[in-house]
């Protein structure tokens, strides 16, 4: 799983950190352009694509792909509309 | 550096991300999984009509989602809504709004479109406060709560808005919350491929207007707490009236067939068309 955050959007709410299962995310103390402290993917080997960090952030602000093998990224699962 | 796209901009107005909803707020989340509910039903966004009413819930799907869309007046998008689903009953047609705005002033309207079981899908974003305006109490604001109009504490028991819904007639009613996505998801489509009146009671968070008044500093925490309510349906049943007063119940209230108001509008007005045709008339 590759597990990346549109820092222009995000609005730090923290849910993604709150509700993670499996603790994927981590405040950073970095603000972003709108002066919004974004969290950084600092485990992403223990994401299990639960997708439920995608589902729960309220700017759309998570991006979950799926990696094959060699690393790149096989689909933007379901829709390129 | 380019920022990541989410999988489902195409249904949202790019143009105008990020929203205009507060840090935390639970219309983002009922507006993505709105999306990832068209999604997966392959529903096409031009074959649909979204009515909102005023409020923040109301921005939901207008200016957000890439529909056509009719944002109306405060407690009227029912009523619109039933003006559109006659017109053009080929057309999916939701409702996304506020509790104030559909079950405070539009309640009257809420209450009939359920009795007379017309064809919309009403997703009611109860955020138990009037967000937009700063706090009021709602009907739906739990005992107790100081709001900038109880400033003291709310003594108006609410409204369990998904309970009178269902005792109204409608088809299909569930109540979940902000927290409860996938299930969310799922209710959404069932609502929207359902025939008859659909109601989901989305309880939600407003951390800027709610969530401060009861002590609580972010969505995340206030979230949390209405995830920590939550009880199931069934779970609730063998529960008193007493253990039951802080607690949010979730899932699937009614899920029937029933005579829909639009289909038999129309079939009434051919049965007149043909009476009056000039081979009877003869
Ligand atoms: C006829 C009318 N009465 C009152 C208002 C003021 N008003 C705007 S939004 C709102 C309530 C918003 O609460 P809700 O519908 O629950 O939406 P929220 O903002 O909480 O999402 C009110 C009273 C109005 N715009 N029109
Ligand atoms: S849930 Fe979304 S908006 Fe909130 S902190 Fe995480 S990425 Fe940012
Ligand atoms: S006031 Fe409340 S409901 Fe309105 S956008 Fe802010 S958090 Fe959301």
């Amino acid at each position: 799983m590759l597990v990346k955050i549109n820092t222009s959007f995000c609005k730090g709410c923290d849910i993604c950190i709150e509700f993670c299962p499996t603790d994927v995310f981590e405040q950073s103390g970095t603000l972003n352009r709108k002066g919004y402290y974004v969290p950084v993917v600092a485990r992403v080997e223990d994401c299990t694509g639960c997708r439920l960090c995608d589902l729960l952030c309220p700017e759309l602000a998570i991006v979950i792909t799926e990696e094959q093998g060699n690393g790149d990224v096989v689909a933007d699962v379901d829709n390129d509309d | 550096m380019t920022e990541p796209r989410h999988r489902l901009m195409g249904y949202v107005r790019e143009e105008i991300m990020p929203h205009r909803f507060c840090a935390g707020c639970g219309c983002g989340t009922v507006l993505n999984v709105f999306v990832n509910a068209v999604d997966e039903l392959a529903m096409d966004p031009t074959r649909m009509v979204c009515v909102s009413g005023i409020g923040c819930s109301a921005w939901i799907p207008s200016p957000y989602f890439r529909s056509d869309t009719l944002h109306t007046t405060h407690g009227r998008p029912i009523a619109y809504a039933t003006g559109v689903k006659i017109m053009r009953p080929d057309l999916n047609v939701v409702v996304i709004a506020g509790d104030g705005d559909i079950a405070g002033i539009g309640g009257n309207h809420l209450i009939h479109a359920a009795r007379r079981n017309i064809d919309l899908s009403v997703l009611m974003v109860n955020n138990m406060i009037y967000g937009m305006t700063g706090g009021q109490v709602a009907p739906t604001t739990p005992l107790g709560v100081k709001t900038s109009t109880t400033p003291h504490r709310n003594i108006e028991p609410p409204f369990k808005v998904a309970e009178v819904v269902a005792a109204a007639g409608a088809s299909y009613v569930a109540r979940w919350t902000t927290y409860h996505v996938f299930q969310l998801k799922k209710a959404m489509q069932r609502a929207m491929t359902k025939k008859g009146f659909s109601f989901i009671e989305i309880v939600s968070q407003c951390p800027e207007n709610y969530g401060r008044r009861i002590g609580l500093k972010t969505g995340a925490e206030l979230l949390r707490k209405i995830k920590e309510q939550s009880v199931r349906v069934k779970k609730a049943q063998e529960m008193s009236e007493e253990e039951l007063q802080h607690k949010i119940v979730v899932g699937e209230l009614c899920d029937l067939d029933r005579p829909e108001f639009v289909t038999q509008l129309h079939e009434v007005t051919k049965e007149q068309v043909e009476s009056f045709s000039l081979e009877n008339a003869s």
